[in-house]
């Protein structure tokens, strides 16, 4: 019998082409996914040592950051560096067969949220991207982690990653989300706990009851967020709805290949006694809407509670933070968080911008309107999700509300194309980043989930989603 | 235009003088922000690391930034608190901070896609022990000049006029810096050996060979694509 291993363990054992040294292994990667800003330099690098493209197949490329959300049928980028971008990725993918969803593509989105609507993620794959929030894919029990463009490089040219080992962490959830919460608050509830660093160094599973209620886009939503606790990788156990999502998704498996790969995802799952160098446990059951206040996702609060006061923080580090947050976001000590007036409310992201989501801000806005001076935008995952939006009648509803539908991308999530924020403008974000500056040069961001972005927009301030909603 | 490709030297010991940037969790957007990322080259980040920190939103320098007080131009090491360089995988964070002439940071911890960029890039990311980097810190905040510093890779030792600390960095990073490796030219001495794995992992999983083309072919050929 061999020892008890971790999901995470076996997936980094059945990677592993050659162990380098006891803490460095060279990992073989199923799925390498690439963006025009981060890949650039590393086609570069290869072309400069007289490299190729090692397997072009395993590999497929998104414009996604940099590309404007405009309503125009027809995208044109006009900024001439981004451009640029967009066309020098189409020009490595066409010279080395590597597959693109281009800017006009209609099935064009955020990487993360594009691979894995379309089957290209299936459970037990190792899956990189020079994106951070490529963690998204643990929820279907594949191992995903962002890198950067020297590794792009690296993986380019050898289908593998020098890869350093990271420890196992378990975050068990038991209970059962209160109405009114989702997979959103449930993470910022996590990451309040643990920190900014709190997984740093680790890979974490979660588990439990509360995850297993999860649907696949709610988990989603919950990894893609583990790596803003700095942890390098997310994974849940694959399970029936897990698989369901995945089979819907893949016609190649209907087939005679459905037996085998189900045989072996079965197999995806830590085994009893396992060992984890860490473990949380979180009850779901007290977990209520979130919001941030700060400038760090672990600087979060209950949207019942009141914005921190630095004084009653432990002194050092912690409260500096605080003191340097509140100085940028201009909240008051001890004000509530619920109340504070915003001008702008952007729903979308890799975090938050699925069906499930425009689902959700669908039925918070239904009969309400964009309340006056807030102006809401709405940016759909990709292509496929505004395409599902439109025929379920969500966009014709929010438009009438008084949202803005855009076209799909990464878009206010960074600010990387022209949307972007002005000074001082406040705005509830279903992102997954409320770090200085992100959406803009001195614009605030207050995380949210999408159904709370919802109540924000049609009051005009943060308000606690459950006095809109009645959950009977 | 800057070379795609920095000579990637032997480094045993970065000698010079350092800067501190005390703010905990000091993310990548911080180090190089969105507008300094359209390039599809290495070219002119310097100008925009710590941009917000460095500029005012009129592009004036700002006086208050600890990179601009008088005596600071040319300082080569950076002194950071926690969690230094979370957030955003970009690696421009690293190449800013090379090209303004960065060799090394020490801090108590970073982010871990900060890290390996760091150390890719031969950008030598010192890490100490907390009460290490809060002495280096405070040893910098008193000083009126930035501080004479040596990082000492072969050593594994940070030294300061007032202090001295380990730093952990793995023996394979040690090497990297002590020695030069160019890590994918490493990695394709293995060509053979990952040829074989990818051929033995698509016996037992046919379902992710090609999976990208695969799914992307089918995409093209399905009506209303």
């Amino acid at each position: 019998m061999s020892a008890p291993r971790t999901l995470y363990r076996k997936l980094v054992e059945s990677h592993t082409v050659a162990a380098l040294d006891a803490q460095n292994v060279l990992l073989f990667c199923d799925l390498h996914l690439m963006n025009e800003y981060t890949s650039p330099q590393a086609f570069a690098g290869l072309h400069a040592a007289g490299r190729g493209v090692s397997l072009p197949g395993q590999n497929v490329a998104v414009v996604s950051h940099i590309i404007p959300t405009h309503p125009v049928r027809h995208r044109v980028i006009q900024d001439p560096p981004s451009a640029l971008q967009a066309a020098n990725l189409q020009a490595n993918c066409e010279r080395h067969g590597i597959p693109l969803f281009g800017t006009n593509d209609p099935l064009q989105g955020i990487e993360h949220v594009v691979a894995p609507e379309h089957g290209m993620v299936r459970p037990g794959m190792v899956i990189l991207c020079g994106d951070s929030h490529t963690t998204t894919y643990g929820a279907l029990g594949a191992l995903g982690f962002g890198i950067g463009t020297s590794e792009v490089e690296h993986v380019l040219a050898t289908q593998t990653l020098v890869y350093r080992l990271a420890q196992d962490m378990r975050i068990r959830v038991d209970g059962q989300l209160p109405p009114g919460t989702t997979a959103k608050d449930l993470v910022l509830h996590i990451i309040r706990r643990i920190g900014a660093q709190g997984a740093r160094g680790y890979v974490v599973e979660f588990c439990g009851t509360a995850i297993e209620a999860l649907s696949v886009e709610a988990r989603f939503t919950l990894c893609n967020m583990a790596v803003e606790a700095g942890a390098r990788g997310a994974l849940i156990a694959p399970d029936a709805e897990a698989l369901r999502y995945v089979l819907e998704r893949a016609p190649d498996l209907a087939g005679e290949l459905r037996a085998p790969a189900l045989a072996h995802w079965a197999t995806l799952h830590s085994d009893a006694g396992a060992h984890f160098d860490a473990e949380h446990r979180f009850d779901a059951s007290g977990v209520a809407p979130h919001v941030t206040w700060g400038t760090s996702p672990d600087q979060a609060l209950a949207v019942t509670d009141v914005v921190p006061r630095p004084q009653d923080l432990p002194g050092g580090a912690e409260r500096e933070s605080a003191e340097r947050a509140l100085r940028y976001t201009g909240l008051r000590p001890g004000e509530p968080i619920e109340g504070v007036a915003v001008q702008h409310v952007f729903i979308g992201s890799c975090t938050n911008a699925r069906i499930e989501d425009l689902r959700e801000v669908d039925r918070v806005a239904a009969g309400r309107r964009v309340a006056p001076g807030v102006r809401a935008m709405v940016v759909p995952g990709s292509g496929a999700v505004k395409r599902q939006a439109e025929a379920e009648g969500i966009a014709r509803r929010l438009q009438a509300a008084g949202f803005e539908w855009r076209q799909p991308g990464c878009s206010m999530c960074l600010a990387m194309n022209d949307d972007v924020l002005a000074p001082g403008q406040r705005c509830a974000s279903t992102t997954n980043r409320n770090f200085e500056g992100r959406q803009g040069r001195g614009a605030i961001t207050h995380l949210m989930s999408p159904a709370m972005a919802a109540a924000a927009a049609v009051t005009g301030h943060i308000t606690d989603v459950r006095r809109l909603e009645s959950f009977a | 235009m800057s070379t795609n490709t920095p000579a990637l030297g032997k480094i045993s010991v970065v000698t010079g003088r350092a800067a501190a940037l005390d703010i905990a969790n000091l993310d990548t957007d911080q180090i190089m922000p969105k507008q300094f990322l359209r390039g599809i080259d290495k070219a002119g980040l310097a100008q925009g690391l710590f941009y917000d920190l460095r500029y005012d939103g009129e592009g004036h320098a700002r006086a208050d930034c600890a990179l601009h007080r008088p005596g600071f131009a040319g300082v080569n090491v950076l002194f950071a608190a926690a969690n230094y360089g979370c957030g955003s995988s970009r690696e421009h964070a690293v190449w800013g901070m090379q090209q303004y002439g960065f060799e090394a940071v020490v801090a108590p911890s970073f982010g871990e896609i900060f890290y390996s960029n760091a150390i890719n890039n031969r950008l030598l990311p010192a890490m100490v022990a907390e009460a290490d980097a809060q002495a280096f810190l405070h040893e910098a905040a008193a000083s009126d000049g930035p501080l004479a510093v040596e990082v000492d890779v072969a050593r594994l030792q940070v030294r300061t006029p007032g202090h001295r600390a380990p730093f952990t960095l793995s023996e394979r990073h040690q090497r990297m810096f002590l020695e030069g490796l160019d890590v994918i030219g490493a990695s394709l001495a293995y060509a053979p050996q990952i040829a074989a794995f990818a051929q033995a992992h698509w016996q037992r999983e046919p379902w992710v060979r090609d999976v990208a083309r695969g799914v992307r072919d089918r995409l093209a050929a399905s009506p209303g694509c």
